[in-house]
């Protein structure tokens, strides 16, 4: 106990990151990702810090950091999840077979109302299966290893039979936009609309948290430290639109488009990308489920599971239906996630989908989640995830083949966890 | 002793586990305002006695009664809605929490929008620690960075918080030093004033004399014999314990 008290007597000497109260974990990945930028750029003679592959890898990123963003959960209660993948698969094929042959039939073809209901279905079809895939878990003890490798190989082999192997195309051309491309972004008016209320809001919660602290009086920091977080977060958004807002839609699409939208194409005439649906997708799902694990009893008592089984039984948790809740929550986000996948490549073939499951793994782990349970972070496994993507796009755009491509991703993926467990024995958590 | 209700009742309460029979017939009650202490051999049946109170375990057979009526209690939700608490010789902890989200784990202070309130919930904890534990600062460190003190005191704290009528406390002194161990004892006294009944679960037959009013002594799943400490001397509940004879009813 006298240790404490010198702590707390001394805290003029606090360090500059101290004051900020930044993670050190969170920081490290950070610095991870620019480091990884910066050899890439100067590796391609900066193409890849392009707004052109920018756009690119965020759009690739949001799809596996969708279904990363669940697996947190899964993790944190000491469960797993093989089953993504191939769940991602069975799901995008089954709701490419509804725009392309079930659903023209009934409501006729390039009906309105089809990307709706193609989307509804992906998610309650993810939330379906993820709760029995959760309910065999919970409710008869069969080790999620063993439940989500059996998924693994089910939805497989499931999605192989939806339409006999036969690879499904052009999907519903709404729900094509949903995966990003020329057409599939906000434009530059909505981008800068969206980049505004999203700084805003960002900065709006820092000041409420401290308003609320201090009527409580607690520890604050100090505002200047308070006053640069506030400007990191809405400069790191605003200048996030401002680059996809630099990247010009080719000629072909902005031929395409204009002929669309009834406008005659000069060639003067330049538009630009701005922020891609997919993108927006992973930020509202990255908001809501940091919500539901800072904010809510169900993600309270996803880390009281996490941390102590037993002791989150004695205070009354049902952690058996907890376990069919998270799994069914897995799942529907697998359903967006293959969503966004489907989409992006405008069909589906019986590959889709193949080795998610690890990358996802990879992704919530390499963000800090650790799978003896109880910790990890939503934010961690997004970046996690394009640590993983920006890795995969940088190596590809400086020309490394694919099989070492691999190799490398499976190093650091090693070395990424070596990390956190060292820093985790030195700042005792 | 029989001129008031007593505040529980557990009557032929049986329990099995695979053939083995761990609580075998046991009929004990407690007053308000009364600490009766557990005594036995590991093994004895105590912990599982105790468990079915406070809804870890379903009993076989047996009744239970609050208040002078039949309680149902099937899981601890169940035993919290009867105003048992129970500090659990693990501390039942989840270590990757906070002092405010395990005290209030379970029961947690929500805001009018229906999240999770961790202001309040963290003002509360400043506050009852003030009075349990004036020394417990690391109020927004997981508890596994806490000492084994500092983590029984989170442990009590939940179960005073929420007004106990009924508390079980189940070996709360066995992980602690001289000093802390006097302040756990200082505390049972208070309850006790304030009229809550107390189950203490003990292997310390000295400290069981100095804190009970009655002494129930089990082995091998059944009651040996229930006895107010003022009649007996600590070697009649060691014979107690050990050979499972009544030394007073022999006599």
């Amino acid at each position: 106990m006298s240790d404490e008290t010198a702590a707390t007597s001394s805290p003029e000497k606090r360090s500059l990151l101290q004051e900020l109260e930044i993670d050190t974990r969170l920081l490290g990945m950070i610095g991870a990702l620019v480091v990884l930028w910066i050899i890439f750029g100067f590796f391609t003679d900066w193409r890849f810090m392009s707004p052109r592959n920018l756009f690119n890898v965020s759009v690739q990123t949001a799809s596996v950091a969708v279904m990363a963003t669940g697996m947190v959960f899964v993790i944190v209660t000491r469960n797993i999840d093989l089953s993504v993948g191939s769940m991602l698969g069975f799901i995008g094929m089954t709701t490419a077979a509804l725009q392309v042959q079930w659903l023209p039939d009934i409501v006729g073809l390039g009906h309105w109302s089809i990307w709706i209901i193609a989307v509804i279905f992906a998610i309650l079809m993810g939330a379906v299966l993820g709760a029995f895939q959760g309910w065999v878990i919970g409710y008869l003890t069969v080790p999620a290893f063993i439940v989500t490798l059996g998924g693994f190989l089910i939805y497989r082999g499931a999605m192989w039979w939806v339409t006999q192997g036969q690879t499904q195309a052009p999907l519903d051309t709404t729900f094509r936009l949903l995966g990003g491309g020329a057409e599939g972004t906000l434009g530059e008016t909505l981008s800068w609309v969206f980049g505004v209320v999203a700084a805003v809001s960002a900065v709006g919660i820092m000041l409420m948290s401290r308003r609320r602290k201090a009527a409580h009086g607690f520890h604050l920091k100090p505002a200047w430290a308070e006053g640069i977080l506030m400007a990191l977060a809405a400069g790191l958004i605003l200048g996030y639109v401002w680059i996809m807002n630099s990247y010009p839609i080719p000629k072909g699409a902005m031929k395409r488009i204009t002929a669309s939208q009834g406008i005659e194409y000069t060639e003067d005439l330049v538009w630009y990308h701005g922020v891609a649906l997919p993108v927006v997708i992973l930020v509202v799902v990255t908001v809501v489920m940091t919500i539901i694990a800072t904010r809510t009893r169900f993600g309270r008592y996803i880390y009281a599971t996490g941390g102590n089984p037993e002791a989150a039984e004695l205070s009354g948790i049902n952690t058996r239906f907890l376990t069919v809740k998270i799994f069914a929550l897995m799942g529907a986000l697998t359903g967006i996630a293959s969503i966004i996948a489907s989409a992006r490549l405008n069909a589906v073939d019986v590959g889709l989908g193949t080795l998610d499951e690890l990358r996802v793994i990879a992704a919530a782990v390499i963000g800090g989640t650790a799978l003896a349970g109880g910790i990890g972070t939503i934010y961690g496994a997004v970046i996690g995830a394009l640590i993983m993507q920006t890795l995969q796009s940088g190596m590809a755009s400086v020309g490394v083949d694919a099989p070492l491509q691999n190799i490398v991703v499976g190093f650091v993926l090693v070395f990424a966890v070596w990390v956190d467990i060292v820093y985790r024995r030195r700042t005792g958590n | 002793m029989t001129k008031q209700t007593p505040l529980v009742e557990m009557k032929d309460i049986r329990i099995s586990f695979g053939g083995i029979r761990a609580v075998d017939g046991v009929s004990i009650d407690l007053h308000p305002g009364e600490v009766v202490g557990l005594l036995g051999h590991n093994g004895a049946g105590k912990s599982t006695l105790i468990k079915i109170l406070s809804g870890a375990y379903k009993m076989d057979s047996g009744e239970i009664w609050i208040n002078g009526e039949k309680a149902e209690i099937n899981t601890p939700r169940d035993a919290r809605s009867y105003n048992i608490e129970t500090i659990y010789q693990t501390l039942a902890l989840a270590d990757n929490l906070d002092a405010p989200s395990n005290l209030f784990l379970g029961r947690e202070i929500l805001t009018p929008l229906g999240f999770v309130d961790d202001d309040t919930m963290e003002a509360e904890t400043r506050k009852i620690m003030k009075r349990l534990n004036p020394n417990f600062k690391k109020i927004s460190e997981p508890v596994s960075a806490l000492s084994g003190g500092q983590r029984q005191s989170v442990a009590i704290a939940r179960a005073v918080y929420f007004n106990a009528k009924i508390l079980i406390m189940d070996e709360p002194t066995a992980a602690l030093g001289v000093h802390e161990t006097a302040m756990v004892a200082k505390l049972i006294g208070e309850l006790k004033k304030q009229g809550l009944g107390i189950f203490l679960i003990s292997h310390d037959t000295r400290e069981m004399m100095e804190l009970c009013d009655r002494v129930s002594v089990m082995k091998n799943g059944q009651l040996v014999g229930t006895e107010k400490v003022e009649d007996v001397t600590e070697d009649d509940i060691l014979s107690m314990i050990i050979l499972g004879k009544n030394p007073k009813a022999a006599a």
